[in-house]
C-alpha cells in the first residue's frame, strides 16, 4: 500500500503544472519576472506609470491597514481570513508597484519604502484605521466592491501586463467581497447591539466613497458607479440596514487620495511600514 | 495587595491572586466545532484534516478555505457538524476490530495488482 495522496498536505511536494505556488514570496524577487513589461505604442507611459502607482498603493497601505489586525481578531479563524486577504492585497501591490517600476526604473521596494507621503496616491478610505471589527468588514465590503468593479472593466484594459494582474486580481477581490457581505449581514441582521454598530460603522466609512468614483486623467478605467451601488444595496438591505446619507468628506483644494493629499492617519501608516527599511536602506534578508 | 516575584528567571510575575483554574463565569459561548474534509485532486477521496469553529455550516467552509487550502491544497471541502459524527468508542475497541485480525483471506493478497492501477 502506497502513502502517496493519503493526505492532501502530500500533494505540497507534487507539481501543480501551472498552479505551482506554495509560499508566495519565496524564491522570486521580480513579481514581474519573465514578463514582457514593453509599454504598448499608443499610451503614455508615464500616465500608466501613475495609474500602476495608484491601484498599488491601494492595495498596500490597505493590506498594511489589515496586518494591523493580526493578534487583535475576535477569533484565530477570522484573523487567518484576514491575513489571507492582507497577503492577497500585498501579492497585487508587489505587482502593480513592480509595473510602475518597470516605467519609471526603480524597484518595487524603493516604491514601497522611500516615497513620502504626498507620493503616495492611495484613496483616503484606505488609510484610515478600523474602530472595531463592523467598521473592518463595512470598510472590506466597500472596498473590494469597488475594486472588484474596477479590475473587471481592467481586464480589458490597453496594457497587457497591468490587465493580468487584474485578471489574477478578480478571483481575490470575489472571495474578498463575498467574505466582507457575509459579515455585514451577519451583524446588520444580527441582534440590536451588532447592528447598531454597524450601521454606526457604515456611516464612518460613506464620507470617504465618494472619492472612489473620482474620475483622474491618468485612470484607464473608471469603476461603474451604479454596479457598486446595487452590490451594496442588495447586502445592505439583505443586512436590514441602511444606506448612510452622509456628506463626503471634502477634496482640499480639489485635490484628494490619488493627488497625494491625505489624511493625518496615513503618516502613522507609512511611519511603521518604512521605519525598518528606512534604518537599515539595503539590507537583505 | 498582590506580592511580585522575579524568582525562577520568568521575571516579575504576581504569585497571590492568580487564578489557577477558568473563571466560574462563562465569558461567551464558543462557536461549535467543526470537522473538515479536503479532495485534494479529482478522482480522489475527501479525506479529514482537521476541525475549527464556526457559526454555522456557511462560516465553516469559508473558515475551512482559509485554514486549509491556503497552499493550493483543495478541489472540494466538506464541513461536518462534530457533534453530528457518532464514532466508535476506543472502549469497545477490541469487539469492533480484533474479530477481523486473524482473517488473512479477507484482504485482496492472492491476486496481482496490475502496475498501472493506482491509489490501492
Amino acid at each position: 500500500m502506497t502513502m502517496d495522496h493519503d493526505t492532501p498536505y502530500d500533494g505540497l511536494a507534487d507539481q501543480h503544472g501551472d498552479d505551482a505556488r506554495w509560499a508566495f514570496g519565496t524564491g522570486f524577487t521580480d513579481p514581474l519576472e519573465g514578463i514582457d513589461t514593453t509599454v504598448p505604442d499608443d499610451l503614455d507611459p508615464a500616465a500608466l506609470a501613475t495609474y500602476c502607482l495608484m491601484l498599488g498603493d491601494d492595495a498596500l497601505i490597505y493590506s498594511h491597514r489589515l496586518q494591523q489586525w493580526m493578534t487583535r481578531m475576535p477569533e484565530l479563524e477570522e484573523e487567518t481570513a484576514i491575513a489571507n486577504i492582507a497577503l492577497d492585497l500585498l501579492g497585487q501591490a508587489r505587482m502593480l508597484l513592480a509595473r510602475a517600476g518597470t516605467i519609471n526604473g526603480r524597484t518595487e521596494d524603493q516604491l514601497a519604502y522611500f516615497r513620502d507621503e504626498a507620493d503616495f496616491r492611495n484613496v483616503r478610505l484606505v488609510e484610515e484605521p478600523d474602530r472595531d471589527f463592523a467598521e473592518l468588514v463595512g470598510r472590506l465590503l466597500v472596498f473590494s466592491t469597488w475594486r472588484l468593479a474596477l479590475f473587471d472593466r481592467l481586464v480589458d484594459c490597453p496594457d497587457p501586463v497591468l490587465a493580468a494582474i487584474a485578471g489574477k486580481g478578480v478571483k481575490e477581490l470575489s472571495y474578498h467581497r463575498d467574505y466582507a457581505a457575509q459579515w455585514v449581514i451577519r451583524l446588520g441582521d444580527g441582534t440590536d447591539v451588532s447592528r447598531q454598530r454597524m450601521q454606526a460603522a457604515l456611516a464612518a466609512i460613506w464620507p470617504l466613497v465618494d472619492e472612489l468614483f473620482r474620475v483622474h486623467p491618468v485612470a484607464l478605467v473608471t469603476a461603474d458607479r451604479s454596479e457598486f451601488d446595487a452590490v451594496l444595496d442588495t447586502v445592505l438591505a439583505t443586512a436590514t440596514l441602511d444606506r448612510p446619507a452622509a456628506a463626503p468628506l471634502a477634496a482640499v483644494g480639489g485635490r484628494t487620495g490619488r493627488d497625494g493629499v491625505h489624511t493625518e492617519a496615513l503618516g502613522y501608516v507609512l511611519a511603521e511600514l518604512q521605519s525598518v527599511a528606512r534604518a537599515h536602506p539595503d539590507a537583505t534578508w | 495587595m498582590t506580592d511580585y516575584s522575579a524568582e525562577g528567571g520568568h521575571g516579575a510575575v504576581p504569585t497571590s491572586d492568580v487564578p489557577v483554574r477558568p473563571s466560574p463565569q462563562a465569558v461567551r459561548s464558543d462557536w461549535p466545532l467543526w470537522e473538515v474534509f479536503l479532495r485534494g485532486k479529482r478522482g480522489l477521496n475527501h479525506v479529514h484534516v482537521g476541525s475549527l469553529h464556526a457559526a454555522d455550516a456557511q462560516m465553516a467552509l469559508h473558515h475551512a478555505r482559509d485554514l486549509y487550502t491556503r497552499r493550493n491544497e483543495g478541489v472540494s471541502i466538506w464541513v461536518v457538524a462534530a457533534a453530528d459524527i457518532t464514532a466508535s468508542s476506543p472502549d469497545e475497541k477490541d469487539p469492533f476490530f480484533a474479530p477481523s485480525g486473524d482473517k488473512v483471506y479477507r484482504h485482496p493478497t492472492f491476486y496481482e495488482i496490475p502496475d498501472d492501477v493506482p491509489h490501492m
